[in-house]
């Protein structure tokens, strides 16, 4: 049964966000027997609740309050006040996620060491190595059922796949096969194997695919130890006069601000969200807001080199069916600057049903040479491009000086300018993935610009150096011993990776340092 | 309100206009034609009646949306349900309808003689278009229709997208690995 605690109880670790790091720290510290209050901004739909349609869907689950932009990036000039496309729902982004599940690679936790200083960024190497994470990386896979792990077989391909593997076999890739998935290939965890939907980025309507809204959450809930409160966004975090965190203020699903007490506070609601609101909870003793003596909270904003190549054949491809993520090209992942750049990436199959094509496709395009593409919808493959960016200081999260939301709190302003090193890698991926398609019989392809972010990373880094980021290898707050962030926030840097697994093994990890912790009464 | 309507009997004969009439009234392109608040496609046999904006605004539009998303696959009809919500908000908003009223006003004038829709090249249109992109009116027009043409779900079938596919149990038995030519 699902527990439900006294706003007073300030024995209770509330978690904000209920997403991939919050909603698996809340069932990993239940598992434990610890007493948790998950504060989730958004709704809690079901997963029968779900759309199989792409702006019902969005309207149903994304994070729609509006956000400022600024920067050189194109995003700030086609969707000016939707610099992300992250959820606000019970669940977090882990309903509209597509599963793909990679670990980091071992130089990616020590990029300031094996890259070297990188004029224009701010690297530093992880308070963390990979041996130290395996550990955990294994207990997520386990968790999260990601295919080509744990003996369960990789996905069939689809048609958007097997044009990727085509051309990847004619350039000669080494490393492509439909990937480490999130999602059931068999039946496993009580739920359905994947049923080549098309519609992961909608929610799964079979539950096949991992999300923590029907596998954390209701598994912490039969505990008796979790209570998910949802419509409820917390736009302060309280403290003492020692400067150890009390509590919460909330504004419940009627917006009358509520408070609840707590003995350990953990930020989970991304990179945009986590930083806004330990800004937001400035106060005479921390005037530059919560844990950021460093001065780094919400810098060092990172949302990944990315890009698409969609491709038009002279016979169909149907891009749509199956899973829109099952497929990957691995060998540009590694380091190696002799191609003009520092870090990798990875190509990944990607597929958009027609309206979104629309919307993404060239943003702001019209005419003959943007309409004879959606001609060929149904002619189409296509990929995505995810790749290392640089932590620059610059990019940003800052409250927006004038623009309030309903409930007073400045709305955030996201700043991002590409650094030369992004640049020079986008401008490669396209090449190649340009030159991938065309090996394949392409007869007209598209370097596609980035999308409204979906992998938010960096702005509470962890650092081994308090006056390096604002928190240290356990997400716990350099400045304050009772504050944890538990999302991508916490990214000392991005590797090529997609996150979530990141996300999700270092909330596991964490969870094991709280328990320990507070059973040493150190917090 | 702005309603599109089926007709069940040729638009002609209700209106008692001979063919040749028609063609002489609906201008150049002989496609859209006004009667009264409407804008009448007697070829497909639907029409659309608007309340703040004129029909030949509305004609005009029609004809705008076209040539800004060009799908000569796609009927009149569509790109006329895409712009429909300009009257709405200009029946709610004066200060969109004059943005609208001004913006079409302002490209018949460039137009000349005749006006926009009396430009026989989609070329000769588009150049105009160039000549506005930047502007409000353009931006209204163009940004709205990303969503309001790309998203009726009956346009999906014309570019081959087959949309909801839960209920008909996902594509695991319906052609997800069907390609043939690889
Ligand atoms: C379309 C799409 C596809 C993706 N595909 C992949 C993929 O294939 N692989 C991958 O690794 N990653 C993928 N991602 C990214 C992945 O979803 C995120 O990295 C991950 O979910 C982030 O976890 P998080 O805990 O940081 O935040 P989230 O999962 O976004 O959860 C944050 C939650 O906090 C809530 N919240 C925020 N602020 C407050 C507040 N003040 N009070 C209360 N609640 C609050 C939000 O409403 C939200 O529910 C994808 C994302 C999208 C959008
Ligand atoms: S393709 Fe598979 S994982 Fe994606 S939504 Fe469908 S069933 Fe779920």
């Amino acid at each position: 049964m699902a527990a439900q605690f006294d706003l007073k109880n300030d024995g209770v670790v509330v978690i904000i966000g209920s997403g991939a790091g919050g909603g698996t720290l809340g069932n990993e510290l239940a598992q434990k027997g610890i007493d948790v209050v998950i504060l989730e901004a958004g709704a809690r739909h079901e997963y029968e609740d779900f759309v199989n349609d792409e702006w019902d869907s969005f309207a149903q689950l994304a994070w729609k309050d509006k956000r400022a932009t600024s920067g050189d990036w194109r995003v700030a000039k086609d969707f000016p006040n939707l610099p992300a496309w992250i959820v606000k729902s019970v669940g977090g982004s882990t309903t509209h996620w597509a599963g793909a599940s990679l670990r980091f690679q071992e130089h990616e936790f020590k990029t300031l060491s094996t890259y070297g200083k990188v004029k224009g960024a701010n690297l530093v190497d992880w308070p963390v190595t990979l041996a130290e994470m395996e550990p955990y990386y294994a207990k997520a896979e386990a968790k999260m059922g990601v295919t080509g792990t744990n003996n369960w077989p990789r996905l069939p391909g689809n048609n958007n796949f097997k044009v990727l593997k085509a051309g990847a076999d004619k350039l000669g890739y080494k490393e492509c096969h439909t990937g480490n998935m999130a999602i059931n290939s068999v039946e496993r965890d009580d739920r359905n194997s994947c049923q080549q939907t098309g519609f992961c980025f909608q929610g799964c309507k079979w539950a096949a695919k991992w999300s923590t809204l029907y596998t954390e959450i209701p598994k912490g809930e039969a505990t008796g130890h979790l209570e998910v409160r949802p419509n409820s966004m917390v736009i302060k975090i309280n403290h003492d006069a020692s400067g150890k965190v009390t509590g919460v203020v909330y504004a419940d699903k009627d917006g009358k601000l509520q408070e609840q007490k707590a003995r350990i506070v953990a930020v989970a609601g991304n990179s945009i969200e986590s930083p806004r609101l330990l800004l937001n909870s400035e106060s005479s003793k921390f005037p530059h807001g919560l844990a950021n003596s460093s001065g780094q909270v919400g810098k060092n904003y990172m949302r990944h080199t990315t890009g698409s190549v969609y491709a038009i054949f002279d016979k169909p491809v149907h891009m749509y069916r199956g899973t829109t993520m099952a497929g990957i090209i691995r060998d540009e992942a590694r380091h190696d600057p002799s191609r003009g750049f520092v870090g990798g990436y990875e190509m990944e199959t990607l597929s958009l049903g027609l309206p979104f094509m629309a919307a993404f496709l060239n943003p702001g395009g019209w005419g003959r040479s943007f309409t004879t593409a959606l001609d060929h919808y149904d002619h189409m493959a296509g990929l995505w491009i995810v790749g290392e960016d640089m932590p620059r200081e610059e990019n940003r999260i800052t409250l927006h000086k004038d623009e309030k939301d309903e409930h007073g709190m400045p709305i955030a302003d996201v700043h991002f300018d590409d650094h030369a090193n992004d640049t020079a890698m986008r401008d490669h991926a396209y090449k190649q993935g340009q030159a991938l398609y065309a090996a394949v019989g392409a007869t007209r392809t598209f370097p596609t610009p980035p999308y409204p972010s979906t992998h938010n990373l960096g702005t509470n880094r962890m650092s081994e150096k308090p006056a390096d980021g604002v928190v240290n290898k356990h997400g716990q707050a350099h400045d304050i011993k009772n504050l944890f962030v538990s999302d991508g926030s916490q990214f000392t840097t991005g590797g090529a990776e997609n996150p979530t697994l990141t996300i999700v093994s270092l909330a596991i990890r964490q969870a094991d340092y709280i328990a320990a912790q507070m059973s040493a009464k150190s917090i | 309100m702005v309603t599109i309507y089926e007709r069940k009997q040729p638009q002609e004969r209700k209106l008692g206009l001979s063919r040749r009439e028609l063609l002489k009234r609906g201008g150049a392109g002989a496609l859209l034609i006004i009667s009264g608040s409407a804008v009448i496609s007697p070829e497909h046999a639907w029409g659309l009646e608007t309340s703040a904006l004129k029909p030949e605004t509305m004609a005009t539009l029609i004809q705008v949306a076209r040539d800004i998303y060009p799908h000569d696959q796609v009927p009149d009809k569509y790109y006329a349900i895409a712009v429909k919500g300009h009257d709405e908000t200009a029946a709610k908003d004066p200060a969109h309808k004059e943005l609208i009223e001004k913006g079409i006003a302002d490209l018949d004038k460039k137009a000349g003689e005749g006006g926009y829709r009396g430009l026989g090249w989609e070329e000769q249109r588009v150049a105009l278009l160039k000549e506005i992109e930047k502007t409000p009116f353009f931006q209204a027009v163009r940004g709205g229709l990303v969503v309001s043409l790309y998203n009726q779900k009956e346009v999906w079938p014309i570019f081959g997208y087959e949309g909801e596919s839960y209920s008909k149990g996902g594509y695991i038995a319906r052609g997800f690995n069907d390609i043939e030519w690889l």
